[in-house]
């Protein structure tokens, strides 16, 4: 289970004997009275991109200035490389961040800017040159090492805020919605190209944002805050196909909720606003526990006809409303029971019985039993 | 249309105002002071010759410009009192404004790094002295600083010297004087520039490897380099003309500039002697004045 959905086949956190980089013990951190990381514990692996995601105020950011010594933890621990942490301030941590304002020295230049890490290490002036040059000329900077921030463009200041954590070479590389300040497009090129950076240097990341595609594209793994908790990490894969609760489900993506109980067959929920909904597979609850039923709307198909009948879940609706997106059509339909769903529709050409379904006609809603996820809290 | 050229017409008269003040309270009492510094003092009124007669016609303006002379530019050389007398005031300007940085430089970052709610407060207590007359309060150090005073009654209490020091007509007694008057100006500008810097970068700087004190001079100082400049040019500039703290505290063997004037006006009714003395000190001042008008350009390009 733990290596679904995993990329590039790399996955040290279903080894039976982790050996992680980053370890978080039961980690708390308060502000006047409210927690804002609440008994945390991770692990985070060398080599891996680690994605904090969360709606803001849930405590990402307060986890990642506790890993960078910008705030000390009430208790728990912070170990690096199996050193605690606590006594050793920012300035020695072997971890740096990329700070989500860029945090730029306006009063000096770009190669300053950059080389500003490596003269606090007192490295001979001819290795810092060299070292910044070839971190310039990486992130396509070599033209720009005279100007000053302020005569930057936003996607430039980005780069050179990445290009200064990452030329002291950390064994931890923290980024605070590295790309929350660009526009759409540049922030989709600039993805995989921290992707790409990650992986040459074979440097641990862990990145920190509210934008759930980000996360899922970059991350090895994501995990998934609310609160000061951890909801869930896992895979980005895993976590929206098998997501371990009601709130993990919704928070990913779109989802169509039921509440029901369990049948007594196991493998089908009862008293839904739906009816009865199959499942595959072995739910972990006593028959007639309650439980939830998520279905993504992506995972339904829509037809005129009725089905022939097989083991799929099959629903007859009425459609209220259509949003056109360009690459598909989300569908909001009505059940005969009056129960509201959405069904996302790819529009990859004309389908076979004509026309899209439009307004007020009459559809039927067909996923198989394993789209059906069964939740348990 | 009409509008836009009403409108271009009140736009030019809001430039135009400040140029005509300037004209009207700077250019043109300087241009008489220039004038007085070029004439001979005599017993008369006004005491100087030559008065520019125009009832006498072109003959009375060609004697006139004939009549004035660089007379007394050449006796501010040939007077040591008075070299020595710009350099003291110098001396002292720049003495005062370094304790004044020193001082209002820490002063400034407690300031801007209070909870922003109490950082109106300290604004208003910094300036708080200003409510009371400057005169009162020299008054008041020179009450402070007597001998039987205040100061020295501490002092001797807490055996810290054995006889009651002599502060008053003595150069400390004017660095004590200065610097306590001219505090908010060097505070003030101070706490503008320390205000606005992001706390963020410090941060930075502590994560790619800074200490505190490092941090402080390669990220802080720098910044605040706007303020630091016009504090200390706020400071620098009146301190050179200060007249009532040196002639109040301090002592008579070596005037500052200010009380120089004032003895060649008032002592020796000497206008033109004045004058010129008041001439050349404000060629002195309008050097910084320059050398930050250009500074001040080039922080204001790299903001």
């Amino acid at each position: 289970m733990g290596t679904v959905g995993a990329k590039r086949g790399f996955a040290p956190w279903a080894d039976p004997n982790p050996r992680p980089l980053l370890r978080l013990e039961a980690v708390t951190k308060g502000f006047g009275g409210a927690a804002a990381v609440d008994h945390l514990s991770l692990d985070v692996f060398e080599g891996e991109f680690f994605a904090l995601l969360g709606p803001s105020g849930c405590g990402k950011t307060t986890l990642l200035r506790l890993i960078a010594g910008f705030e000390r933890p009430d208790t728990g621990r912070v170990i690096l490389d199996g050193v605690d942490l606590a006594p050793v301030p920012p300035y020695r941590r072997p971890v740096n961040m990329m700070f989500q304002s860029y945090a730029l020295f306006p009063h000096l230049n770009v190669e300053a800017n950059v080389a500003f890490g490596l003269k606090q290490e007192r490295l001979p002036r001819r290795e810092i040159g060299q070292r910044v040059a070839d971190m310039l000329a990486m992130l396509k900077l070599e033209n720009f090492g005279r100007r000053k921030p302020h005569e930057l463009s936003g996607g430039q200041r980005q780069r050179v805020a990445l290009a200064r954590s990452l030329v002291k070479r950390p064994r931890l590389l923290l980024l605070d919605e590295p790309l929350a300040a660009l526009d759409k497009k540049l922030r989709g090129e600039t993805q995989f190209e921290l992707m790409e950076i990650q992986r040459r240097l074979g440097l641990t990341f862990v990145i920190v944002t509210h934008d759930q595609s980000e996360a899922m594209t970059l991350a090895d793994r994501i995990g998934v805050m609310d609160r000061g908790r951890l909801m869930q990490v896992a895979p980005p894969a895993e976590i929206y196909e098998q997501p371990n609760s009601r709130w993990v489900a919704d928070f990913i993506g779109d989802v169509n909720l039921f509440e029901g109980r369990l049948g007594d067959d196991g493998s089908s929920i009862e008293g839904t606003a739906a009816g009865r909904l199959r499942t595959a597979g072995k739910v972990d609850a006593e028959p007639g526990a309650p439980v939830w039923a998520a279905v993504r709307p992506e995972k339904i198909a829509m037809t005129r006809q009725p089905p022939a009948s097989s083991g799929d879940n099959c629903l007859a609706a009425t459609v209220v409303d259509i949003g056109y997106l360009g690459d598909m059509s989300l569908y909001k339909v009505r059940l005969a029971g009056g129960a509201q769903m959405k069904a996302a529709i790819a529009n990859i050409g004309r389908r076979p019985d004509g026309e899209a379904p439009a307004f007020d006609e009459e559809v039927w809603l067909i996923w198989p039993p394993e789209a059906t996820i069964v939740l348990t809290r | 249309m009409k509008r836009q050229r009403e409108e271009s017409f009140w736009r030019t008269l809001a430039v135009r105002i400040p140029y005509a003040w300037l004209l009207a309270f700077f250019l043109v009492p300087f241009l008489i002071v220039l004038k007085m510094s070029l004439s001979q003092t005599t017993i008369a009124q006004p005491p100087y010759t030559p008065v520019l007669d125009l009832a006498a016609g072109w003959q009375g303006i060609e004697a006139f410009f004939a009549a004035l002379s660089f007379d007394n530019y050449v006796l501010l050389g040939s007077d040591p009192l008075y070299l020595l007398s710009y350099l003291k005031s110098v001396e002292i300007a720049a003495f005062s404004t370094l304790i004044l940085l020193v001082i209002g430089y820490p002063i400034a970052y407690a300031i801007a790094r209070t909870p922003r709610r109490w950082q109106a407060v300290l604004v208003v207590l910094t300036v708080l002295p200003f409510w009371t007359s400057l005169l009162i309060r020299i008054y008041a150090w020179m009450n402070i600083l007597e001998r039987d005073g205040p100061l020295n009654q501490v002092l001797v209490a807490l055996r810290i010297v054995s006889e009651p020091p002599v502060w008053l007509a003595t150069d400390t007694a004017t660095y004590i004087g200065i610097v306590y008057s001219y505090l908010p100006f060097m505070v003030l500008p101070l706490y503008a520039t320390l205000e606005k810097m992001d706390e963020t970068l410090l941060e930075a700087a502590a994560d790619l490897g800074c200490r505190r004190w490092r941090a402080f001079w390669r990220v802080t100082f720098p910044l605040s380099a706007s303020g630091v400049l016009a504090g200390t040019l706020l400071c620098f500039i009146p301190i050179v003309g200060e007249f009532v703290i040196p002639d109040l505290l301090g002592g008579s063997q070596s005037p500052m500039i200010g009380q120089t004037i004032w003895t060649e006006f008032f002592g020796n009714k000497d206008w033109p002697a004045a004058s010129a003395v008041a001439v050349v000190l404000v060629c002195l001042l309008v050097t910084p004045i320059l050398v930050y008008q250009h500074q001040a350009m080039r922080l204001a390009r790299r903001d």
